[in-house]
C-alpha cells in the first residue's frame, strides 16, 4: 500500500504514459484485480464448508444481524467521506481535505472497532477459531477484511498527517484518489461477505 | 514528482550514492543490474537443485540402496522440486524480463524501480528461509504440492513444513510485486509508436505471464495461510476430524498450480520466439497468432486444474469437463509450435548456441506435450499417475522446455548483458552434452512409469525390471552435470576474455540490439520511435527487406551507423539507488520466520518493514 502515499517515486521521470493513466493508478487497480482473487478464495472457502460444522456454534445462534448492519452501514459512509475528501482536494480546500480524510479515518475505525467488540462477544459465546469450520472460516474471512480495513486507516491517517505538513497539494490530487481506490474496493468486498456471511439463510 | 518530498525532505539515511562495489549491489534500483542479480541468484539455487537431483539419483541407481535414508529422500525430491519452480525457473525468467523488457519497448528502467528492488530482496531472503531447514536438519518433507492433510502438525510436527509454507508466502510476494512492475511497465512506458502488434513477443509473454501471476497467487496464498493457521493457530481448515476436507487443499493448490505451470514454460516460449526469427533470418512466422496463442494458453490454464485430481473421485461429469479443456491446450501450443517451424522454413538459419538451445527446446517440449495429452485422458491418467511416467512428462517439458528456453536466453542475451560473447564451441558441446544427458536421465522414465516404477519412493526390489534403466538415468543425470560445468567454464573465460560482442552481435531485429552492450544506464540516450514490427530490423535495413538478403547496399550499410545510444547523455536523470527495498525486505521476510523462532522476530521484521516502507514512500527523488 505504500505506493498510495509515493507521489511519482519511483516512476522514471518525464516518460508521458502510454496508457494516459498514471502508473500508480495502474499499480492500484491491478493490485485490486489480484486482491479480488485473494478475497475469491477466502470465501469460497467459507462457502464451501457453510453447514458442515461438526459441532456449534452454528451462525443462527451467534449472529446478531442488526448490530452488523449498523456497522456496515458506518463502512459505507466511509466511502461517502472518501468521495467527498478527494473533491475537497480536487478543487483545493485543504482544509476539507483533512476533516473528510479524518472523518474516513474515524468511521473505519468504528467499523474495525465494531468488528473488535463482535468477535469479542462471540468468543464469550463459546465461537473460537478452533471450535468448529464455521469460527475457523469466519474469523479467518472476516479478520483479513478488517485487516485491509485497518491498512487503509493507517494510509488515511498517513495522509492526513502529511497534509498537516503541508506535503499534499492539490496538484497531488491523484494519491488521494488512489487511496479512495484501495478504501472504496474494501467496502465493496465487504457488501459481498455481508450478504453472504450474514444474510443468507 | 516527489511532491511529498517538497520542503523539507523528510530523510532518515542518506540516498546511496555509490555506482560501483558491493554496496551500489545491494542498493541498486538499475533493471539491468538487477536483472544480473535473478540471474547469478537463480543459477545459485539451479546448482543446489541440481545437487539434491544428483543426490535423488545415486539413491536411485540400484534397487535396494541404502544411501539415503527415507526421510532424507523425502526432503530431498521436496527441496528439489521447490528450488528448481520457484528459486530457479521463474526467478530465472524474471532475471530476463529485467534485462530485455525494459529494452524492447524502449524504456529508460521498469515504472517503479525501487519496488523492483524490493522484489529481487524478498526472492532472496525468502529462498534463504525456505532452504534454512536444512542447516536446522529439518528440511521441508512434505512434497511440492504440499498435500494437507499429511504437512498438518499431526502428521508433520517438525518445522520443515512451516520453512517450506513460510517461505514460499514469502516468495509470493516477491513474485506478484515484480508482476504488477511488469504489467505496468509494458502498459506505460512503450517508447512512441510500439503499439500493442507492435510488441516483441517477449515482452508480450512478460504481460502474459505477470497477469498469470497476479491472478495464480494470491489463490496459494491462501491455501498456504489456512496451513499456517492450522498449524500455528489451532483452526480447523484441513483437519478430517472437525469436518475439514483433503480436496479443498487440493482445489486450491491446483487452481494455483496449473497456471504456474505456464507462468514457468511461457517465458521460454516468448525467448525461443526471439530467438528463432533471429538466426533464422526471418521474421516470426504468424507473430498475430502466436501472441494470441500465449493468451489463449494463458485463459484455458485457469480451467483445467482438477486433471492433477482425475483419482480423487470426482465424478465421471467433471471428469469428462476437465479431460476436454486439458485437451484444449494442446491446441494453442501445437499452433505455436507449427509457427516455430513455420519460422525455420526457408530461412537462412545460423546454427549458433542460442538457436540450437531454441530447437532443443522445441524438439524436446513436444515430446512433452505428447505425453501430457496422454494423461489429460481420465483412465489413462489413472494408470499413470504417480508413476515416473509423469515424471517424464514433466521434465520433459520443464528441463526439456523451459530450461533449454531459458539457456537460449542465456546465450543469446550474455553478450548484451556482459558485453563479451561467449564461446561457440564451448556452448555447442555444453548444448549437446545436455540435450544427451537430459534424454538418458528422463527418457527412460517413461518406460519405468508404463512398467509400474512409483514416484516418491526411495528404493525398489530388484528384479523388477527397472534396474538398467534407473542405471541409465542416473549417468544421464551426471551427463547433464558435466555440460553445466562446461557452461560455467565458458562463462567464466568469456567474462575474462571473451571475444567483445558489439551492439549488435547476432544482427538482431528488436530495440535492445540498438544500444551498446553492456547498455548505459539510461539505455538510450534518445527514447527511439518505432515505425514497426521487428523495430530495430526496420531501421537497419527499411520495410522492404524481409530478409537481410534482399535488404537494399544501400540501407544495409546502415547496420554500423547507430541512430540510438551513442551520443552522450548526461543530462538524463535516472533513479537514485535506495537502501529501502533490502530492509524491507528483510523486514518482511523476519516477520514470516517469526512463526518458526519467536513472536519477538515478527514483531522486530514488522518494525524494520514498517520503518522500511515509511522513509520509503518520503525518500526524496535523489539526495
Amino acid at each position: 500500500m505504500e505506493h498510495a502515499l509515493a507521489p511519482g517515486h519511483g516512476a522514471v521521470a518525464a516518460h508521458p504514459t502510454s496508457t494516459g493513466l498514471d502508473h500508480r493508478k495502474l499499480l492500484m487497480w491491478t493490485f485490486l484485480g489480484s486482491d479480488c482473487l485473494f478475497f475469491g478464495s477466502l470465501i469460497m472457502t467459507y462457502m464451501i464448508y457453510r453447514g458442515k460444522s461438526v459441532t456449534g456454534p452454528h451462525p443462527h445462534e451467534i449472529f446478531n444481524i442488526p448490530y452488523t448492519s449498523v456497522s456496515a452501514f458506518v463502512l459505507l459512509m466511509s466511502s461517502l467521506t472518501m468521495v467527498l475528501a478527494l473533491a475537497a482536494i480536487q478543487r483545493g480546500d485543504q482544509r476539507g481535505l483533512r476533516v473528510w480524510l479524518l472523518a474516513t479515518a474515524l468511521l473505519g475505525s468504528v467499523f474495525v472497532g465494531g468488528q473488535y467488540f463482535e468477535f469479542t462477544t462471540f468468543v464469550q459465546h463459546g465461537l473460537t477459531p478452533q471450535v468448529n469450520l464455521f469460527g475457523t472460516t469466519f474469523y479467518t474471512l472476516t479478520g483479513f477484511h478488517g485487516a485491509h480495513v485497518t491498512v487503509g486507516i493507517i494510509i488515511l491517517l498517513s495522509l492526513f498527517l502529511t497534509s498537516l505538513l503541508g506535503r499534499l497539494p492539490p496538484s497531488e490530487s491523484l494519491t488521494v484518489e488512489i487511496a479512495g481506490l484501495y478504501w472504496h474496493f474494501v467496502d465493496v468486498v465487504w457488501i459481498v461477505i455481508f450478504t453472504l456471511v450474514y444474510l443468507l439463510p | 514528482m516527489a511532491t511529498i518530498a517538497r520542503g523539507v525532505p523528510v530523510t532518515v539515511l542518506p540516498r546511496p550514492r555509490a555506482t560501483t562495489g558491493w554496496w551500489s549491489w545491494v542498493t541498486t534500483v538499475d533493471h539491468k543490474r538487477i536483472g544480473v542479480l535473478y540471474g547469478v541468484t537463480a543459477f545459485i539455487f539451479f546448482l543446489i537443485g541440481g545437487v539434491e537431483a544428483l543426490l535423488i539419483r545415486l539413491q536411485l541407481a540400484v534397487p535396494n540402496n541404502h544411501l539415503l535414508n527415507p526421510e532424507l529422500y523425502n526432503q530431498l525430491f521436496t527441496m528439489h522440486g521447490t528450488t528448481m519452480i520457484f528459486l530457479v525457473v521463474m526467478p530465472l525468467s524474471v532475471a530476463f524480463f529485467n534485462i530485455a523488457v525494459p529494452l524492447q519497448i524502449g524504456a529508460r528502467d521498469v515504472a517503479f524501480p525501487r519496488l523492483n528492488a524490493l522484489s529481487y530482496w524478498i526472492f532472496v531472503t525468502g529462498g534463504i528461509l525456505l532452504n534454512l531447514g536444512w542447516l536446522m536438519g529439518a528440511a521441508p518433507n512434505g512434497g511440492w504440492f504440499g498435500y494437507a492433510p499429511n504437512t498438518e502438525r499431526a502428521f508433520n510436527p517438525g518445522p520443515g513444513i512451516d520453512f517450506w509454507a513460510l517461505g514460499l508466502l514469502v516468495l509470493g510476494t516477491a513474485s506478484m510485486a515484480g508482476a504488477f512492475n511488469f504489467i505496468v511497465t509494458i502498459l506505460n512506458l512503450r517508447a512512441p509508436g510500439m503499439s500493442f502488434m507492435r510488441m516483441p513477443v517477449f515482452t508480450w509473454m512478460t504481460l502474459v505471464v505477470s497477469f498469470l501471476i497476479i491472478f495464480a497467487f494470491p489463490v496459494i496464498t491462501v491455501a498456504l495461510i489456512q496451513l499456517v493457521f492450522d498449524r500455528h493457530f489451532g483452526t480447523n481448515f484441513f483437519i478430517s476430524s472437525a469436518g475439514g476436507d483433503a480436496l479443498l487443499w487440493q482445489h486450491l493448490f491446483w487452481i494455483f498450480g496449473h497456471p504456474e505451470v505456464y507462468i514457468l514454460i511461457l517465458p521460454a516460449m516468448g525467448v525461443v520466439s526471439e530467438v528463432l526469427p533471429v538466426f533464422s533470418r526471418k521474421p516470426l512466422f504468424g507473430y498475430a497468432v502466436v501472441v494470441y496463442s500465449g493468451i489463449a494458453i494463458a485463459f484455458v490454464s485457469y480451467g483445467v486444474w482438477a486433471h492433477h485430481m482425475f483419482t480423487t473421485g470426482l465424478g465421471p461429469i467433471a471428469d469428462a469437463v476437465f479431460v476436454t479443456t486439458t485437451m484444449a491446450v494442446a491446441v494453442p501450443t501445437g499452433v505455436k509450435i507449427f509457427n516455430w517451424i513455420a519460422t525455420l522454413w526457408g530461412g537462412s538459419i545460423d546454427f549458433k548456441t542460442p538457436l540450437l538451445m531454441a530447437l532443443g527446446f522445441v524438439s524436446m517440449f513436444i515430446i512433452g506435450g505428447l505425453s501430457g495429452v496422454t494423461h489429460a485422458v481420465a483412465p489413462s491418467d489413472w494408470q499413470q499417475t504417480d508413476t515416473y511416467y509423469v515424471v517424464a512428462h514433466f521434465h520433459y517439458v520443464l528441463f526439456g522446455g523451459a530450461i533449454f528456453g531459458l539457456f537460449a536466453g542465456i546465450y543469446y542475451w550474455w553478450p548484451k548483458m556482459t558485453g563479451r560473447l561467449l564461446d561457440e564451441r564451448l556452448g555447442k558441446w555444453h548444448f549437446w552434452l545436455m540435450l544427451i544427458g537430459f534424454n538418458l536421465t528422463f527418457a527412460p522414465m517413461h518406460w519405468l512409469g508404463l512398467n509400474g516404477m512409483p514416484r516418491r519412493y526411495f528404493t525398489y526390489q530388484a528384479g523388477m525390471g527397472w534396474d538398467f534403466w534407473n542405471l541409465v538415468a542416473t549417468i544421464g543425470a551426471f551427463v547433464i552435470a558435466a555440460s553445466i560445468l562446461v557452461f560455467m567454464y565458458n562463462a567464466g573465460m568469456s567474462l575474462r576474455r571473451g571475444a567483445l560482442a558489439g551492439n549488435d552481435p547476432w544482427d538482431g531485429r528488436t530495440l535492445e540490439w540498438a544500444i551498446p552492450s553492456p547498455p548505459p544506464p539510461y539505455n538510450f540516450a534518445v527514447i527511439p520511435t518505432v515505425r514497426g514490427r521487428d523495430a530495430w530490423w526496420l531501421e537497419k535495413y527499411g520495410r522492404g527487406a524481409r530478409t537481410r538478403a534482399q535488404a537494399p547496399a544501400s540501407t544495409a550499410q546502415q547496420s554500423s551507423h547507430n541512430p540510438h545510444g551513442t551520443e552522450e547523455a548526461h543530462d538524463i536523470h535516472m533513479p537514485d539507488p535506495s537502501y529501502y527495498p533490502v530492509i524491507t525486505a528483510l523486514g518482511l521476510t523476519l516477520f514470516a520466520a517469526g512463526f518458526i523462532f519467536g513472536w519477538w522476530l515478527s514483531g522486530i521484521g514488522l518494525l524494520l518493514m514498517l520503518f522500511g516502507i515509511y522513509a520509503w514512500c518520503f525518500e526524496p527523488i535523489s539526495g
